[in-house]
């Protein structure tokens, strides 16, 4: 690691934001580089200025014996008149949701074997990447070694996007065989969760917008464009397995707009 | 009979989960408004707010979560009193130029009397502030700020990079300032 990327990341290594891998090399360099190691110490006392309660400020005595009752007059003035909507509200709710799976499931089911029996192979192969420890084949976390890598093992060269800078860091590659053909599969990591996209070309299937499922407590979400098909699949939370599609989608958005 | 029981125990928890973060909010409310007054009644107005949207709440961390109202809570009002006009607008892919920690001298932070931080931070523009309070204060995890304050967590870490250099800038011009008042009155 040289100066400028240590001077990029030297406050997530500060604050504990950074993989073991990043923080090893920054240390490395800290122990090098006198300029590098004066900064860091200068964050730290400033860092240490800022922390505790110094600054904090703290309420005001009577505040939260007032702040109760202002609670409590606002929860008997509201609930009364409204409980007839509010006891119905979670009917409705139920309902809605109910809709909307049908609607979901109903617009997946176009082809309904199909896309069910893609669906279970993905999840098949995202638990057996998991449990024979044969996550990947290529190990890096940088997209330019990743992606030559799969150039003469498939007929397609799948999309390699690095989102280690949003939290979810590429970990490497791995071929796979999923409905019927050799496939792409890149492996992320977010936290403790490891992620399986796999990537193949759609040969002029109809365009799917963003769809989610749960498999066996694991959660899938496929989607298409550009003639590829993508699946995702985690045991991370819907949330943020959709904020993890929605920065690959930008990603490929900034690479069409170029 | 029965429903106003049920209301009752609604409060009950509700006051149970979101009164132990009072603190945290009242700290975040006063450091983003600037003023005593204004911060009591945001974070009052924030906690009504909460209370209602309670029966939405699903678990979770009960902190991001009550913060994430008194931060919007506040940003709206900063908002409606044209107090945000104060600050420039943040381009988050700038770099800053001329900025950063390498001074040839050394800060002595320890020399650092508590006004002079508090002063510097006082003057931070607010988007640099919250993410200095709620990482230095409250002792937030990036993944936490970029909920609360609704940004990628990679622009996280940038505004506190920022924000530090800032701080250090200022703390550094005030020291230098002091020094140099201290070198007249000896003369």
């Amino acid at each position: 690691m040289n100066c400028q990327q240590t001077r990029e990341l030297i406050h997530g290594y500060v604050d504990g934001e950074l993989d073991l891998v990043k923080s090893l090399e920054i240390e490395e360099h800290l122990k090098d580089c006198q300029a590098c190691a004066q900064m860091y110490q200068q964050i730290r006392s400033l860092r240490s200025a800022l922390a505790g309660n110094a600054l904090r400020f703290d309420p005001p005595t009577n505040f939260e014996r007032s702040l109760r009752s202002a609670l409590r007059k606002q929860d008997d003035s509201n609930t009364r008149p409204a409980l007839l909507r509010w006891r119905w509200l979670p009917v409705g709710a139920t309902l809605f949701t109910a809709l909307v799976i049908v609607l979901a499931v109903a617009g997946m089911l176009r082809r309904p074997s199909t896309s069910d029996v893609v669906a279970q192979e993905v999840v098949s192969s995202h638990v057996r990447s998991l449990m024979a420890n044969h996550l990947t084949d290529v190990v890096s976390s940088d997209r330019h070694t990743v992606k030559p890598w799969f150039d003469g093992k498939l007929d397609f060269s799948p999309p390699v996007k690095d989102l280690s800078q949003q939290g979810f860091s590429l970990h490497g590659g791995r071929l796979d065989y999923i409905d019927n053909r050799p496939v792409a599969a890149l492996v992320y990591q977010h936290g403790q969760h490891p992620i399986n996209l796999f990537v193949w070309p759609s040969d002029g299937a109809p365009l799917i917008s963003q769809t989610a499922s749960v498999h066996q407590g694991y959660n899938l979400i496929r989607w298409s464009n550009e003639g590829m098909s993508y699946w995702v699949v985690s045991d991370l939370n819907l949330a943020e397995l959709q904020q993890f599609v929605q920065l690959l989608q930008e990603q490929n958005q900034a690479r069409a707009m170029r | 009979m029965r429903s106003s029981l049920s209301d009752q125990s609604k409060v009950v928890r509700f006051e149970d989960l979101a009164l132990q973060h009072l603190g945290a909010a009242y700290s975040l409310a006063r450091w983003l408004v600037h003023n005593e007054h204004d911060a009591e009644d945001l974070v009052q107005e924030a906690y009504l707010r909460a209370l209602k949207f309670f029966s939405g709440y699903y678990g979770g961390d009960s902190r991001a979560w009550l913060l994430t109202i008194v931060r919007n809570t506040c940003y709206t009002w900063l908002q409606r009193n044209r107090a945000l006009r104060q600050t420039e607008s943040i381009d988050d892919n700038l770099e800053e130029a001329g900025l950063d920690f390498a001074d040839p001298e050394a800060l002595l932070l320890q020399q650092l009397d508590t006004q002079m931080v508090r002063q510097a931070l006082h003057d931070l523009p607010v988007e640099f502030r919250e993410v200095v309070v709620l990482r230095e204060m409250e002792g937030l995890s990036y993944k936490e700020i970029a909920g609360i304050v609704d940004i990628p967590i990679g622009t996280v870490m940038s505004r506190l990079k920022r924000g530090r250099q800032r701080l250090h800038t200022l703390l550094a011009n005030r020291m230098g300032k002091e020094a140099n008042v201290e070198l007249s009155a000896n003369a």
